[in-house]
């Protein structure tokens, strides 16, 4: 994965609230067998009305998404995470997120930031306009008008996303942490360690 | 810390920790993982591109679900027919062999067993109380209704799961749902969790895991607790959770893969302690009054826009948030409704009886109920009933179910996902309004400017028999 430390350029001004994952990739786009090539069809009922926000020149490209509370909630389809990216979109900002796809965009390098409603509305405001600049290092969302929000995140999810980190690969090196509940799991819970091989 | 009175949920976390890192979070074993077409063809991919195997395909469970049509799978002569979307086949045909590949069970298209993962799962005793369970799929967690840790993972997580039969988690702060006093008769579970939803909203629990507690869940059959648990995510919540107890292994006992012997005997015993502590603390709980549940139908485009049947249609302005305001008049736009209208006079065009939600043997045992001795009012143009399972529609006929849903004038289906989101042909056509068992309401869900109505199955039939949405309790 590509490591990711700042994020920089034109935001979409989205900011509804409840965006389900149906209306970010609806589902006749999830018959594919890839990770690529989604983006025509991110947010597609939204864009059937022609002054739409993702089709509107000035953004054309933007790379960051603010967005409203409770974000990306519904389906756990990782294909609404695929389409944000293949749109061009490296980071979403907004108040909070649904759990699934707080980790789908992880996995993804997409980082979420997660900032009060009052920082979101005052960048909504900014990005009608202005780019915004996002650091991970340092934690901050900045504007060109000396705005500057500071957010938290999983201090491992950072280290991952910086790194570019492999997360499959990170866990196959603690095989041996694994192999030892496994062994353990055998004797104390037998009923669910023996899966279902044994069966007919 | 055995002294401490701790939750199911804590209980069943900490019996899964493999390691634990100093922020918190743990590398959590999985137990159980089931694996559907939809959601798994770029996972493999990327286990076969950097040469990993799956760790465990014996805890791993692959059957095909979203895609598949709901017509006959076999000619008269015995032969598969093929699937006439190109790009639903080869999704299909990539889980029929990525599976073997894997050294993973695959149930076939065409075998008896198939069915939709949330149903097959506690039906063939693959999903156990006390397990952690995933799939990639949000509804995972209704095998919550056997006590199972289960919830719904992003394809990542699969890939994840494939290759390391765990997944790094933080742990999930928690939720008590206490229902007190018994619900109305005519009332079913569904109509209970709707109105859940509707009194904590999209995002109640988000960040949550939710245990339902009362006597109103002891006394519900384990169909009903599937059904409970299957819509936590509609409230936010990654994995809602029943206590087993003695309905849950009676339910599971002698099932395929349940374990049999001295196993079973532990595996109860086990079982039987996970129950929430006397004096355990939750971080949220809610209270809800079961005597003030009502047959429940949703009018907007989230699960959390519920009213009782005979209730009217909401004013945007009569919600507090601005937002929301805002969400209702679009919602009411794309429903075609107006606020005061009520919604017992609201007609519908269509009705889809199934979905991961409500298609077990209860469900339509509920819906043939009301459908007996009836048929369906001429302006229903498509109603359909398609049951979880091959299993659960052969027990439906030796029943006679299939027979009454007929002459009802209703189409009787082969097992599958369908109209719940209509990956499949199975379709609600723009403009009209679906009466549907389902569990999302969403904006295009059951096709392009499809208006869906989230009902219980008795509420699907009596629309169906009516023409428009019902109080089953009129027709009983």
């Amino acid at each position: 994965m590509e490591p990711v430390r700042t994020i920089d350029g034109k935001a979409y001004p989205f900011g509804r609230k409840n965006v389900d994952t149906d209306v970010i990739i609806p589902a006749q786009w999830l018959k594919t067998i890839s990770r690529e090539g989604l983006g025509v069809g991110c947010f597609e009922a939204l864009r059937q009305d022609p002054d739409n926000l993702f089709d509107d020149p000035a953004y054309k490209g933007a790379p960051i998404l603010i967005a409203g509370d409770n974000f990306g909630c519904g389906s756990s389809r990782e294909h609404a995470a695929w389409a944000l990216l293949d749109m061009g979109i490296k980071a979403v900002i907004a108040p909070s997120y649904s759990d699934i796809f707080s980790g789908n965009a992880f996995k993804n390098g997409i980082l979420a930031v997660v900032l009060p409603q009052e920082a979101v509305d005052r960048l909504l405001e900014v990005a009608k306009t202005d780019p915004i600049h996002i650091d991970l290092e340092s934690q901050t969302v900045t504007t060109p008008f000396q705005d500057r929000f500071t957010f938290e995140i999983d201090p491992f999810r950072k280290h991952c996303l910086l790194n570019g980190l492999d997360e499959v690969g990170l866990t196959l090196a603690r095989d041996a942490a694994i192999a030892s509940y496994e062994d353990q799991a055998r004797e104390s819970l037998p009923f669910l360690a023996k899966g279902i091989a044994h069966a007919a | 810390m055995a002294h401490t009175a701790r939750t199911l949920y804590e209980k069943i976390w900490d019996a899964h920790v493999v390691e634990r890192r100093d922020d918190g979070t743990c590398l959590i074993y999985i137990d159980r993982h089931l694996v559907h077409e939809v959601t798994s063809p770029q996972a493999f991919e990327a286990l076969r591109a950097a040469g990993r195997p799956v760790r465990r395909p014996d805890l791993t469970l692959a059957v095909p679900d979203h895609n598949l049509p709901t017509t006959p799978r076999r000619d008269a002569a015995g032969n598969r027919l093929p699937i006439a979307d190109p790009e639903s086949a080869q999704q299909l045909a990539m889980l029929e062999r990525n599976a073997p590949a894997f050294g993973i069970r695959y149930i076939d298209a065409t075998a008896p067993e198939q069915g939709i993962v949330h149903v097959v799962g506690p039906e063939q005793g693959f999903s156990l109380p006390g397990a952690t369970i995933v799939c990639g799929d949000s509804h995972t967690a209704c095998h919550g209704g056997l006590g199972a840790l289960a919830f719904g993972i992003g394809t990542s997580e699969v890939e994840h799961v494939l290759a390391t039969q765990t997944l790094l988690l933080s742990p999930s702060k928690t939720m008590e749902v206490r229902v007190e006093g018994d619900l109305p008769l005519g009332v079913s579970p569904k109509d209970l969790i709707l109105h859940i939803i509707g009194r904590i909203g999209t995002a109640g629990g988000t960040g949550h895991v939710i245990e339902y507690r009362g006597r109103v869940f002891e006394e519900m059959s384990i169909e009903g607790r599937l059904t409970v648990c299957n819509m936590s995510i509609e409230a936010g919540a990654r994995a809602g959770l029943i206590a087993p107890d003695a309905k849950t292994f009676a339910y599971l006992a002698d099932r395929p893969y349940a374990p049999k012997g001295a196993d079973w005997d532990a595996a109860v015993a086990w079982w039987t302690s996970l129950a929430t502590d006397p004096g355990a603390r939750f971080d949220k709980s809610v209270v809800i009054q079961a005597a003030e549940v009502q047959p429940s139908v949703t009018w907007g485009t989230s699960p959390e826009d519920v009213v009782p049947i005979g209730g009217v249609v909401p004013a945007p302005e009569s919600f507090a948030d601005p937002s929301k305001q805002d969400a209702a008049r679009k919602s009411l736009e794309y429903m075609g409704l107006a606020p005061g209208q009520r919604l017992d006079a609201v007609e519908i065009q269509n009705v889809f009886i199934g979905s991961c939600t409500n298609s077990r043997i209860e469900d339509l045992r509920a819906a043939a109920a009301v459908l007996k001795g009836r048929t369906k009012a001429a302006n229903v143009k498509w109603a359909i009933v398609v049951p979880g399972s091959g299993l659960v529609k052969a027990q439906a006929e030796a029943e006679g179910l299939d027979k009454v849903f007929i002459d009802a004038g209703l189409e009787w289906r082969e097992p599958g996902c369908s109209a719940c989101l209509g990956m499949n042909p199975d379709k609600v056509p723009a403009g009209e309004r679906c009466a549907s068992t389902s569990n999302r309401n969403f904006v295009g869900r059951q096709g392009p400017g499809a208006r869906t109505h989230l009902v219980s199955p008795a509420m699907a039939a009596a629309a169906a028999v009516t023409g428009k949405l019902t109080d089953v309790r009129e027709l009983v």
